[in-house]
């Protein structure tokens, strides 16, 4: 446990080390929440319509941004084969990588979603439940994202193919995330839309870790 | 704890190609051993396999303890090093942040980790980016390791290369200690071992 722990914060430490990756994310979340209302238009009531639907797509491909560092760093300068030969499995590894992914990244980046939701014309009242998706959806999106960086390992700038391999992938929280938010501003039952994000979630912590262990060791190999 | 590694008639492949074919060996405690050959003649591939990194194509490596035979997963996680040709080092991070990571993670504490800052000299360079480091610093700080979390088994890639005369020197004396508790070690060298140690020359290789 006590090692888990030092994995942890050290994963912490490397993602808001030099550069400040979450910044970054929220960055890009920001500026492409920007770029909306020049792509169709300043107007109040189309943007207000779309808003919700839109912070959630941008948080889909803020989270992708700093995926590919998850495994690939390690990997490159030899710290997986340390890691590997640590006290605890591949397995558990994984998903403390994932873990911390989701508080470096997840984390500031569902704090931005309600912002940038209002920005875009969703009314305050719908803040909390964007924040709430955005949270648990952020949990999906670490442990679906860092099968696709751990799959990608060892490709030749994998960036762009972890991009292509997790963005299908994340379509089921998109969906049930952007939806409990248009059920609850539509004052209907949001709670089945949240329950399937959060399975999902569920689903991917469960069995994600073991299909990262695998891409590992086969990258190790 | 492991008290002896024994290889037996081992065949690794890359790929279509087998690098080796029916190589036995052992190791026991106190002992070095110095693998030779060729480039590609698959020392490394050879370390990596013993780490439990590459499923060999035929064969057996076994690790034996002072009560028998040990479980070949509970035998790496907890008693060998593996240093290979990659520090395995953050260029963003300290040298301090990464030792202690790295002594932390293979269960070191922090008096053996002062231990291996003494050992190795690396006082002054804990508080630098491993970016700044030469090839040699990277090299000691990434060794210091494996004074930091005492493991029985060193496998070591090429450990002096990057090293001068001075420091391989250095680190022939922390073998040697190594070797006087019962540890064993098996490295991949091109360069004489700064101690005596017992070579075993792998074949073939292009």
């Amino acid at each position: 446990m006590r090692s888990l722990g030092v994995l942890y914060r050290r994963e912490l430490g490397m993602a808001w080390g030099r550069g400040g990756g979450p910044l970054l994310a929220c960055a890009f979340f920001a500026c492409i929440a920007a770029l909306l209302p020049l792509a169709i238009g300043p107007s109040p009531e189309r943007l207000a319509a779309v808003a919700s639907g839109s912070a959630w797509l941008a948080l889909a491909l803020s989270s992708l941004l700093s995926l590919e560092r998850l495994f690939e760093r390690d990997f490159e300068d030899g710290a997986l084969d340390l890691i590997a030969l640590g006290p605890a499995s591949l397995e558990t590894v994984s998903a403390v990588k994932c873990l911390a992914q989701w508080t470096a990244n997840g984390l500031p980046l569902s704090i931005m979603a309600p912002v940038v939701a209002t920005a875009l014309g969703a009314p305050l009242s719908l803040a909390v439940i964007t924040f709430a998706t955005a949270l648990i959806g952020g949990l999906g999106f670490a442990f679906v994202g860092g099968t696709g960086a751990a799959l990608a390992l060892g490709a030749r700038r994998g960036g762009v193919l972890v991009a292509v391999v997790v963005l299908p992938l994340l379509a089921p929280p998109v969906i049930f995330g952007a939806g409990a938010i248009e059920a609850y501003a539509a004052g209907m039952g949001w709670q089945a839309g949240f329950a399937f994000l959060a399975a999902y979630c569920l689903a991917a912590m469960g069995l994600s870790p073991f299909a990262m262990a695998a891409a590992v060791r086969n990258a190790l190999s | 704890m492991i008290t002896r590694l024994t290889i037996e008639n081992l065949s690794l492949s890359r790929g279509e190609r087998v690098l080796f074919d029916a190589l036995s060996f052992a190791v026991s405690a106190g002992e070095a051993v110095a693998l030779t050959g060729r480039n590609g003649a698959g020392k490394t591939s050879l370390l990596r396999a013993v780490a439990g990194f590459i499923r060999p194509a035929a064969g057996r490596i076994a690790f034996e303890g002072a009560a028998g035979e040990l479980e070949p997963e509970d035998a790496r996680a907890a008693g060998l090093h593996l240093l290979g040709h990659q520090d395995g080092l953050k260029p963003g991070r300290t040298a301090g942040e990464e030792l202690r990571f790295q002594a932390l993670w293979a269960g070191g504490d922090e008096a053996s980790i002062a231990e291996a800052v003494k050992a190795l000299q690396l006082e002054p360079l804990l508080g630098l980016e491993v970016r700044k480091l030469s090839a040699g610093q990277r090299r000691r700080t990434a060794l210091a390791r494996l004074i930091a979390a005492p493991r029985p088994l060193w496998l070591l890639d090429e450990p002096l290369a990057p090293l001068d005369a001075d420091r391989r020197a250095g680190l022939g004396l922390l073998m040697e200690r190594h070797l006087a508790d019962g540890g064993l070690i098996l490295a991949a060298v091109h360069d004489l071992l700064p101690i005596p140690a017992r070579a075993i020359e792998i074949g073939g290789g292009a």
